[in-house]
């Protein structure tokens, strides 16, 4: 389905991402992992196309996705949805008119200028708010909503997007434990509802076992682990992280977990 | 679609809302679409009418003039290199004018600037004093300023710098308050938790921040500059501007000088163009290292 090959990008002498591959059979749920810098962002991008790649390829379907310019890359774009850790909505605009930013790429120039959205576009965003609890939203400002509520919208357009593969830029870096519980909690649900693939970069291990049924491990552009959640153990984030034994993954987690060691009163401390 | 669920009676109500929403918004924007029309109709129609000759009847000698002086300068293309060279000191005065009057106006500019944003400015109370000035500054034309200095101070360059940078000072001053407006005001507080006073937060916190914008705001008030201070010559300021009114007002046949100044003019305001983008990639490229 999906089948990344030596996907490559170099910025100056870096590289950011370092001869990438993997191969995905089936539209599952998949966290990539990493400290900061490690390239993860670098390569969704490359994979929405915001960013080129230096050299490699990337097949969704046997077509490679890489070489596409203009409108073809485009209508990839289209049907590989992105949602950024800042959420990247349009701040001055309703809820609705964002979310129906996610047709753009069937939506000619003039009827966009002219605000001319079809009935049936304008009823489907209602729903798609519907869906992720949001709908009361519907008629205000994008920036007047909270973070957990901005990342819903920005899901929504997603979702408008009708795409087949959701990436997410560290979706819940900006967000608190319950709004980023919410984020995760629906992202796994178009995962197993709609059959979507999703592609989410994270930063807390606890999130990628909880939701991941593949983990990716990332250190300087490379791919260091790639396996199941349970293969995802302390030792291992060590690797990824380059961390020495004084690492401990529970000093800032945001998990509420009562009955191991960890005490409550630390856990409200972080 | 997936998506779609049956919709609660909830639901219906937020559709219906903002189905009704946007068609009222729609409604909205074609008003305002018939209203910009017929303004743009009737003042064209007001112009034709006021005007002696029809603008139909006359554009077909819009082009006259540019004819006449490209032929005629065809004809004397030989004379150009030396009417181009006997201008060219004249140039120099006239883009002096413009340098002077812009670096002074924009020092102006800047303090009114910060005097008159909210949320910057040293004292709250006197943003609408400093933005009258700067309205002031910029409503009084700078050839009636010229003119007036012209009378009291005589002809020359120094009334015309005064002038250009009175309207440059209420120019910049708009402009840069806006540019100061959408300062990200983190750093700003960030600098005010240690203890920093008002000048010390706007050098490290505001400054750093606006400069690319100042510097491109004022490499553009350059351009016009040195177009004003050349219109300024008309009237007695010298510079290229007094050279080009001779040469085109007295009789006929001095259009290969008046084509000199104009290539100089253009060379100059090209030249001004290419230096600008180069600093303000420079100005970028540096930041963007760091």
């Amino acid at each position: 389905m999906l089948d990344v090959q030596n996907v490559t990008r170099v910025f100056g002498d870096k590289r950011a991402v370092d001869r990438v591959s993997f191969t995905l059979h089936q539209p599952g749920f998949i966290g990539i992992i990493g400290s900061s810098g490690a390239g993860k962002s670098t390569f969704l991008r490359m994979m929405n196309r915001l960013t080129d790649a230096t050299e490699g390829r990337i097949l969704y379907e046997g077509q490679d996705i890489l070489p596409l310019r203009g409108a073809a890359a485009r209508n990839w774009q289209s049907r590989c949805a992105m949602i950024f850790q800042q959420f990247n909505l349009v701040p001055r605009l309703d809820v609705v008119a964002n979310v129906l930013h996610g047709k753009l790429n069937r939506q000619s120039t003039l009827a966009t200028m002219f605000n001319l959205w079809s009935r049936a576009d304008i009823l489907r965003a209602i729903d798609i708010l519907d869906r992720l609890g949001i709908a009361e939203q519907a008629t205000k400002r994008a920036e007047a909503l909270s973070g957990g509520q901005q990342q819903r919208v920005a899901i929504a357009r997603a979702l408008m997007q009708d795409p087949a593969i959701i990436l997410a830029d560290e979706p819940i870096a900006s967000l608190d434990p319950m709004n980023a519980q919410i984020v995760m909690d629906t992202l796994k649900r178009i995962n197993v509802e709609d059959g979507r693939m999703v592609i989410a970069n994270l930063h807390t291990l606890d999130t990628a076992r909880r939701y991941c049924d593949r983990v990716i491990g990332m250190r300087d552009g490379r791919i260091v682990f790639d396996g199941t959640p349970e293969q995802l153990t302390t030792g291992v984030a060590r690797d990824i992280y380059g961390a020495d034994e004084t690492f401990n993954e529970h000093a800032t987690s945001t998990a509420i977990r009562p009955e191991r060691a960890v005490p409550a009163a630390r856990v409200a401390v972080h | 679609m997936p998506t779609v669920l049956p919709a609660s009676a909830r639901t219906v109500d937020i559709r219906e809302e903002y189905l009704s929403l946007s068609r009222r918004k729609r409604m909205y924007g074609g008003i305002l679409l018939v209203v910009f029309l017929a303004m743009f109709v009737s003042g064209f129609r007001i112009a034709e009418f006021r005007n002696a000759a029809s603008l139909s009847e006359g554009f077909s000698r819009i082009l006259d003039f540019p004819r006449d002086l490209i032929t005629e300068a065809w004809e004397k293309s030989a004379n150009l290199p030396a009417h181009a060279a006997r201008a060219f000191p004249a140039l120099v005065e006239t883009v002096n004018i413009a340098l002077v009057s812009t670096i002074l106006g924009c020092i102006l500019g800047t303090l009114l600037a910060l005097a008159g944003t909210r949320g910057l400015a040293r004292w709250p109370r006197l943003i609408p004093l400093a933005r009258r000035s700067a309205d002031v500054c910029r409503a009084v034309p700078e050839i009636v300023i010229a003119l007036v200095l012209i009378f009291i101070l005589g002809g020359g360059p120094v009334p015309a710098m005064i002038a250009i940078a009175i309207h440059t000072a209420g120019a910049q001053g708009k402009l840069f308050s806006e540019v100061n407006e959408n300062v990200d005001l983190k750093p700003l507080e960030g600098l005010a938790s240690v203890g920093a006073n008002w000048w010390q937060r706007t050098w490290l916190g505001v400054f750093p921040q606006v400069m690319p914008n100042y510097l491109s705001y004022s490499l553009l008030r350059l351009e016009i500059n040195i177009r004003a201070s050349a219109i300024l010559g008309f009237v007695g300021a010298g510079g290229i501007g007094y050279e080009l009114r001779n040469a085109m007002t007295f009789g006929q046949g001095k259009f290969d000088q008046a084509a000199a100044i104009f290539l100089l003019l253009f060379a100059t305001i090209v030249l001004v163009d290419q230096v600008s983008s180069w600093m303000r990639n420079s100005l970028t490229r540096g930041r963007g290292a760091q």
